[in-house]
């Protein structure tokens, strides 16, 4: 049985002020087996962050429905963990706190917390940065915590919403390694929603790219190049091709987009 | 010098500070021992500070200002008792706060010094009016700006925390009021700069001790010595009372400031 299976989702979201609704996703269907890294690729207003927040529970569908390991998506729960675009960390709780957070709602002993904080972390390379606020770190640390966050959490599924978005190129290169190192311990089902190409087929085991206005999934291009993955793989040649063949498929899509866009723009 | 925003050191700081003090006090000097001003409507500094010293020696008005110490808290309290959980409420759910916003808009407007009149009917002139005029004065304000605060709670955090498991019931526990414990704070100690206004109002009409009671025996005597002690007692209390609220909420929410 599939992990995660998106049936005929769509999404329109009622006009403001008696305006005409707006369809920010075409019924959609996708599939995820445990394993699986799905990176979403797509313009903006392609609704790829919809659908993600859909997944998650924080937005509901039009029609259609989501199933996690058979069972309907409802609402947000601690089973889909997600990592937001924006940082999301408490800002009145530390790194620890943070990432304790979902294990003091579900009520673990502290013995346990306080192991399964160590832990993470270690992995996300902040030890001695524990007890910091975080005010008081860079972007790319405060992205990694609110990983580690989620993955402390346990979640079967974990999604991703432009985690990388905001920070610089180098910073972003690394935080790509880390999280695939990660995963291949965890074996999560991860969904990771991009508009970076590089990223998209770096990361994943399968690429979907999504169409602008109104947003669908245009095609599917699995990536296979071996794990664990060096970011030396980003100059070979298998790379650049996969990299040159989704440039088109979403050059094609931005341009359909800026035409919407301009064409909205003289009405 | 003059450029905006351009920070300037600690000294400087403190030293402008002072001056103006320094000016003030020499300007009123002038005006009262220059003898451009009859000193039956304004006294001179040496004058206040004599009579001060007497109020406070002679006159008990140590207890006065302990009266009125406690009003303020006592009404301020009561207040803040009620104000803050319906803020909360208020703030974090959409009914409540159409049942309530309306209300507590308009009687927000109704100026506490107003009621004084009418207060003292209902309770007489005793304690539980001065604690009533306080906590008219305090409890819509704080409600209002509890509910803005804690509505304006950043929605993505409480996105994050129902992804991590967080029942909706226990958001406003866990992420709606750490997240506005800081400002809620900040609230608190703006409204109770105001409430030292109306206590003096309150005390003003129909009291027996108190700093407001204090001044109008004094007009009656002409004493403007002593009024401009008590008004300036007022502003030191006031200045202690705000520079202990900072330092505790400095401490409480080191989060926000580190």
């Amino acid at each position: 049985m599939s992990k995660l299976v998106v049936e005929g989702v769509s999404r329109t979201f009622p006009g403001h002020r008696g305006g005409a609704p707006t369809r920010a996703l075409e019924p959609t269907d996708l599939r995820a087996e445990p394993n699986d890294f799905i990176t979403i690729l797509g313009p903006s207003g392609c609704g790829k962050s919809t659908l993600l927040r859909i997944v998650a529970g924080l937005d509901r569908p039009t029609e259609g429905r989501v199933l996690v390991d058979g069972r309907p998506v409802t609402g947000p729960g601690a089973d889909r963990g997600m990592v937001f675009q924006s940082y999301t960390l408490f800002p009145w709780l530390t790194v620890a706190e943070n990432i304790a957070f979902g294990l003091v709602e579900s009520g673990r002993p502290a013995a346990e917390r306080r192991e399964v904080v160590a832990r993470y972390v270690d992995r996300i390379g902040l030890r001695g940065f524990e007890h910091h606020y975080p005010r008081q770190l860079s972007g790319g640390m405060q992205q990694r915590t609110a990983i580690a966050r989620a993955l402390a959490n346990d979640p079967e599924i974990l999604l991703l919403d432009e985690p990388f978005g905001a920070l610089d190129n180098q910073t972003r290169a690394l935080m790509q390694e880390l999280l695939l190192g990660i995963w291949q311990r965890d074996r999560k089902t991860v969904l990771f929603v991009t508009h970076d190409i590089e990223e998209a087929i770096f990361v994943g085991t399968r690429v979907v790219v999504m169409s602008a206005r109104p947003g669908r999934i245009k095609t599917e291009v699995p990536v296979d190049l071996p794990y664990p993955r060096h970011y030396t793989v980003k100059t070979s040649a298998a790379f650049s091709d996969l990299k040159a063949r989704l440039t088109e498929e979403i050059r094609v899509e931005a341009l359909r987009a800026s035409d919407v866009a301009a064409g909205a723009g003289g009405a | 010098m003059f450029r905006p925003l351009e920070p300037i050191d600690g000294w400087t700081r403190a030293l402008l500070g002072v001056a103006f003090f320094v000016l003030f006090v020499g300007g009123w000097s002038i005006a009262t021992f220059g003898g451009f001003v009859s000193d039956t409507f304004l006294a001179d500094p040496l004058t206040m500070v004599r009579e001060g010293w007497l109020l406070l020696t002679r006159y008990g008005f140590a207890h006065d200002i302990a009266m009125t110490v406690w009003r303020v808290l006592g009404g301020f309290v009561l207040a803040a008792l009620v104000a803050v959980p319906v803020g909360l409420l208020m703030g974090a759910y959409k009914p409540v706060e159409a049942f309530f916003e309306p209300f507590v808009s308009f009687a927000r407007y109704l100026p506490a010094s107003a009621f004084v009149p009418l207060l003292i009917l209902w309770a007489g002139i005793g304690e539980t009016q001065k604690l009533l005029v306080i906590f008219i004065g305090a409890v819509f304000q704080l409600a209002l700006r509890v509910a803005v605060s804690v509505a304006g709670t950043r929605r993505d955090l409480i996105e994050a925390a129902y992804t991590l498991g967080v029942p909706p019931g226990r958001i406003v526990r866990r992420v709606m009021i750490p997240s506005a414990a800081p400002d809620i704070a900040e609230i608190l100690r703006l409204v109770l700069g105001w409430a030292w206004t109306y206590v003096i109002v309150a005390e003003l009409i129909g009291s027996s001790s108190g700093i407001g009671h204090m001044i109008v025996e004094s007009q009656a005597l002409l004493a403007t010595g002593q009024i401009i002690f008590a008004i300036i007692v007022i502003g030191v209390i006031g200045l202690i009372s705000d520079f202990l609220f900072k330092a505790v909420n400095r401490r409480l929410f080191g989060w926000k400031l580190a």
